[in-house]
């Protein structure tokens, strides 16, 4: 954990900030001042100031979108705002999973023992998915009667996948795994998808839904849509 | 700058085998997805009317050449691990043998040139020999376009 890190996420304390900050991430994609100040319900003007903090934060990176109408009279370009690439973290007392997870993926890249680790995923998925179908079960939450896809849907947000609703099926905006996934992407995104289905299995889904359609900038995984489709 | 890479397959039986046909008819569709994809600049190709003439060459009949140049490194990544080309790499075991050494390599090359076979052999050698460095690198340990361009030329890898 670097002072960096914590000062950035200390920002995100603010509420309006932190709505802010969400609303940009949420979108996965170039957001415009006007309208992270809407999702925000705040003025332009104070969501232009605290963004603009955000990104001396190193939390968004901004750019600029062209105008639509080219030409004279046309304006200037529109100052934009993205989810920045790096990640921050903080965790006390310091641990780090990475470095261990990184020797790890190694280890069975050099046993050529992707197969035992795919079933490794898949187990611990399945376990995961169980105990979180035993929770809801026992505290249903503020929804009792929510459909069974919504619980995935939940859980997988709960595990920083980011879902988002796309012809029916869910993708995933955010791989959480990303820093292994780009040291190791065959076998961290095929561990991804054996933990997915496993945890599918666990909440009692199909877990033929979760199926590789890697797309840049996401997780690789996606999910069709609900049984018999 | 441009990104060379090569790689190097160690097939398990012989290209026009039964075990691999399925490999060589994936060929056109995966070859093809590459050609369309944002960044892609160049691959060796054996025939322009044949998709499925893999690169004939002198170092070994077992060895599957795949040879291309991209606009950076984040478009070759885009196209091997976030397209469909993720899946076919995937079943990789059912038609090539596992490698000790390292089998792809990664330089800069600058705009408009192109490489040859030689160079990229002798470049993964570096990689084996040397290990990861501005002038061989792969994934794991890559460098910056900006890390390559206060090199002196090519010149050393073709010794």
């Amino acid at each position: 954990m670097s002072d960096d890190d914590l000062d950035a996420l200390a920002l995100l304390h603010d509420p309006v900030r932190r709505s802010l900050y969400e609303a940009v991430a949420g979108r996965g994609g170039d957001v415009g001042r006007a309208e992270a100040a809407e999702a925000a319900g705040v003025s332009r003007t104070l969501a232009g100031h605290h963004l603009d903090r955000l990104v001396e934060a190193g939390l968004l990176e901004s750019g600029f979108r062209a105008p639509e109408r080219k030409g004279p009279g046309s304006g200037r370009p529109a100052k934009v705002y993205r989810r920045a690439a790096g990640e921050r973290s903080v965790s006390l007392p310091p641990r780090d999973y990475v470095v261990l997870g990184a020797v790890l993926a190694e280890v069975v890249e050099e046993l050529g023992a992707e197969d035992e680790a795919d079933a490794a995923a898949r187990r611990a998925g399945e376990r995961l998915g169980r105990r979180r179908a035993a929770a809801l079960r026992a505290d249903p939450g503020p929804a009792p009667s929510e459909p069974p896809d919504d619980v995935v849907e939940t859980v997988l947000r709960e595990r920083g996948y980011e879902p988002y609703t796309e012809g029916g099926g869910l993708r995933m905006r955010n791989c959480p795994f990303h820093v292994l996934s780009l040291e190791q992407p065959l076998l961290v995104c095929s561990m991804n998808l054996a933990l997915c289905r496993g945890l599918l299995e666990g909440l009692g889904d199909d877990p033929g839904r979760a199926r590789l359609d890697p797309r840049p900038g996401e997780c690789c995984v996606a999910l069709s849509k609900t049984n018999g489709d | 700058m441009h990104l060379a890479e090569l790689n190097l397959a160690h097939l398990r039986a012989p290209i026009d085998s039964a075990e691999l046909a399925e490999f060589v008819a994936l060929l056109e569709p995966i070859n093809a997805l590459a050609d369309d994809s944002p960044g892609f600049v160049w691959r060796m190709k054996e025939s322009e009317e044949d998709p499925t003439a893999t690169i004939q060459h002198v170092y070994g009949d077992h060895l599957l050449v795949n040879f291309s140049v991209w606009e950076s490194l984040e478009s070759l990544w885009n196209y091997v691990y976030r397209s469909d080309h993720l899946a076919v790499l995937r079943r990789r075991r059912e038609w090539f043998l596992r490698m000790a050494e390292p089998t792809m390599v990664m330089w800069w090359i600058p705009e408009g040139t192109i490489p040859t076979l030689a160079e990229a052999m002798a470049r993964l050698e570096r990689l084996r020999t040397e290990g990861p460095s501005p002038e061989a690198f792969t994934y794991k340990d890559s460098y910056a376009s900006s890390e390559a361009a206060s090199l002196p030329a090519a010149a050393e890898a073709r010794k």
